[in-house]
């Protein structure tokens, strides 16, 4: 044997077949019942789920009561989930204490957001296509809200609530924030000192006080430092709250994107002879954003969910409303269904919220790919 | 929410100065605005809660609407605001509203401390004992060695300190945050009383307990619960306005003035007292800035003390409270107007 090789020698059988392709679920079996351990545990959590999942399946469903104008229905022997009391509550749940007769605007707004949501999360239409839908989209719901023109009557901002102002703050929440959380960070990094001082002590102090104290403050007590003259819309002056506190989070997960590029980049893009802002547009941002995205996407979710801070204000948000739709003494005993609606109603929009930013993510990372080649 | 307040206290100290330059004058800010802003719980049933068309209903809401009604003739031009227990006071230091009507406890130090003046209780509470009827407890004596439901930090909790000494018996205290918690910890048996004021106790017990009549509420009450609007310290005129709103509501029931029998009373009757509460004989609006019809509109928008309470807390709602001490002073309860 002079030459030594790895190969199987020809020793004249057929070459052995490839091994068959396992399915998917006998694949799952295979590894759930490895061992004789693993086996038995794999029945224990089994028993264990259908043993809550029965009585789950039970009571939100099967012996659940799903309209009943009369409470007394959801009392009955045996009676599961009471979902009659959203059936009851669902207005106020929804649109709060916005009059009666006018809260189809709300539904009208509701329906807005979700539609173009859903018209344009597949990016098929252009960007300023779908950014100057949200515009529209935007100031339609703010009419719809307000009133007092094309005939519709006006509607103060006191008794706005529900999900359209829910809709409403965190629109004006990212739409404000993002750009000044851009701001910020490119402020933060700047070659002035003062403005780098300013921004990260901006940013600092924002950061150092719970969002209920910068509500707190800007609802109630910035009036007695303003002039009489100088009348701002409580709920305008707690939105720019809500802005700032966005912003100064946000920028520093922009901060994160801009230090993770590495500095060839700009270095490049100067040899090139762009000015400040072209590299800005066209290397910098583009690069930067799509490293924090998936921190700044937990910021805009996390806004999401700050608008139930709203409550403090004296707005029915959606938990608020909910809160106080089940103090009704009828009612009250079916807190849970009512909170497990609203559950569902966030998770539902954040989901949604946090699959549309793992798509733009797959997207910016394809087309990185793509550049690099 | 204990920081927040303390918080807010530091704040509002430096505050009050402001607060107290810029309200001047409420009668003109609110004929200014178009409306009456009063800050209300929201979260409480017969008090001030909204309904499944998203309406507001309750005791301190048709206190507002009354006031509405005095200085617009409109009981509709009153707004709510949803607030807090630390909120509802510094909205009206602050100048957000107009008047708090939010089942807030008429006491020394709220009163003297801060900057504000509460108004005739609109509504008189205590605090009560709830057992279960099968334990067959009929005074508060007897409950020797029973464990109790209470919040901590609450007025219950004072309460039953004091119940011990008083009655030199020993109970055991189970202390949980959550007002909810405590029903589902008392209806399933984790603890045998349970202590919240009168009105409460009747909401929980009508509206959580598995059989409502398997309960009973013991009759001592103890503590003193005064509950009414609070004004801004700083505007005799305004509250004036307030202040005989609400006696416009008593003395009308003391009268049989009603909200249906009103117009008739307004062109029949002979009662000076009558004649002169709805401004036949006398221009009773002058010395408040309001026009003569003030109460009349007052008593046409939301009726004498009797129907505004039946409607909200009393036989006519799920509470079902008795009028008690609510009664008028005629009938042995607290309800008592100065002559007109």
């Amino acid at each position: 044997m002079s030459v030594t090789s790895f190969a199987t020698p020809g020793t004249g059988a057929a070459p052995r077949p490839a091994p068959e392709a396992e399915g998917r679920a006998a694949g799952t079996l295979r590894r759930l019942f490895r061992s004789p351990l693993s086996g038995a545990l794999t029945l224990v959590i089994a028993l264990v789920l259908v043993a809550v999942a029965w009585p789950l399946l039970r009571w939100a469903v099967i012996d659940a009561v799903w309209y009943a104008p009369d409470p007394a229905a959801c009392r009955a022997e045996g009676a599961g989930a009471c979902w009659a009391v959203i059936v009851e509550k669902h207005r106020v749940i929804l649109f709060g204490a916005f009059p009666y007769e006018q809260q189809w605007r709300g539904a009208v707004i509701v329906a807005l957001w979700l539609g173009w949501a859903l018209l344009t999360a597949p990016r098929l239409l252009p960007l300023a296509v779908r950014l100057g839908g949200w515009v529209v989209v935007f100031l339609v719901s703010l009419v719809l809200m307000r009133g007092g023109i094309l005939g519709l009557a006006p509607v103060g901002t006191d008794l706005w609530g529900g999900l359209p102002l829910t809709f409403l703050i965190f629109g004006g929440t990212v739409a404000g924030g993002l750009p000044l959380a851009v701001a910020l960070a490119l402020g933060r990094r700047s070659d002035w000192p003062v403005i780098s001082f300013l921004c990260a002590a901006f940013v600092e102090c924002v950061r150092g006080f719970p969002l209920l104290v910068v509500l707190f403050f800007a609802a109630l007590i910035l009036p007695l430092f303003l002039p009489p003259e100088l009348t701002i819309d409580k709920l305008l002056r707690a939105e720019i709250g809500m802005i700032v506190f966005f912003a100064a989070y946000a920028a520093e997960a922009v901060r994160g994107g801009l230090q993770a590029l590495p500095d060839g980049q700009e270095e490049a893009a100067k040899a090139l002879g762009m000015s400040y802002w072209l590299r800005l547009r066209k290397v910098v941002l583009p690069q930067a954003i799509a490293v924090a995205l998936p921190a700044l996407f937990n910021d805009i979710i996390r806004a999401f969910k700050n608008t139930t801070f709203f409550s403090i204000l004296g707005l029915f948000d959606v938990l608020g409303a909910t809160k106080a739709a089940l103090q009704d003494p009828d009612w009250v005993r079916y807190g849970l269904e009512g909170y497990l609606f609203v559950f569902l109603l966030y998770f539902l929009i954040c989901t949604g919220l946090s699959l549309y930013g793992r798509s733009i993510e797959r997207d910016n990372l394809r087309r990185l790919r793509r550049a690099g080649e | 929410m204990n920081t927040l307040a303390a918080l807010l206290c530091a704040g509002l100290g430096a505050a009050a100065a402001l607060g107290s330059a810029a309200s001047a004058g409420t009668l003109d800010t609110v004929r200014q605005n178009g409306v009456v802003k009063c800050a209300v719980n929201g979260s409480r049933p017969g008090f001030s809660s909204v309904d499944s068309h998203g309406a507001w209903h309750g005791i301190d809401i048709d206190t507002c609407r009354a006031v509405a009604a005095a200085v617009f003739g409109d009981p509709s031009k009153a707004q709510f605001l949803k607030t807090n227990n630390q909120t509802r006071l510094t909205a009206l230091q602050t100048g957000e509203v107009d008047l708090t009507a939010a089942n807030t406890t008429w006491t020394r130090a709220r009163d003297t401390d801060l900057g504000l003046d509460f108004i005739s209780p609109t509504f008189y509470d205590g605090q009560g004992l709830m057992v279960a009827k099968e334990l067959g407890v009929t005074s508060v004596a007897e409950l020797d060695g029973a464990s109790v439901c209470v919040r901590p930090g609450s007025t219950s909790e004072r309460v039953v300190a004091d119940i011990q000494k008083k009655y030199d018996i020993s109970l055991s205290l189970v202390v949980i945050e959550d007002q909810k918690e405590i029903n589902t910890a008392f209806f399933g048996g984790r603890c045998d009383v349970a202590v919240q004021s009168s009105s409460g106790l009747s909401s929980t017990r009508a509206a959580v307990a598995p059989n409502p009549d398997d309960y009973v509420i013991l009759p001592e009450l103890f503590g003193k619960d005064p509950m009414g609007p609070v004004v801004r310290q700083d505007d005799a005129q305004w509250r004036d306005i307030v202040q005989w709103t609400i006696y416009t509501l008593f003395q009308a029931e003391e009268s049989g003035v009603t909200a249906a029998n009103v117009d008739e009373m307004r062109e029949t009757s002979d009662d000076p007292a009558v004649r002169r509460l709805l401004g036949v004989d006398d221009a009773g609006g002058e010395g408040l800035g309001l026009d003569k019809d003030w109460a009349y509109n007052v008593i046409k928008a939301v009726g004498n003390y009797s129907e505004v309470f039946e409607r909200n807390v009393g036989m006519g709602s799920p509470l079902k409270l008795p009028r008690g001490i609510n009664a008028l002073y005629t009938e042995g309860g607290l309800i008592y107007s100065p002559p007109l």
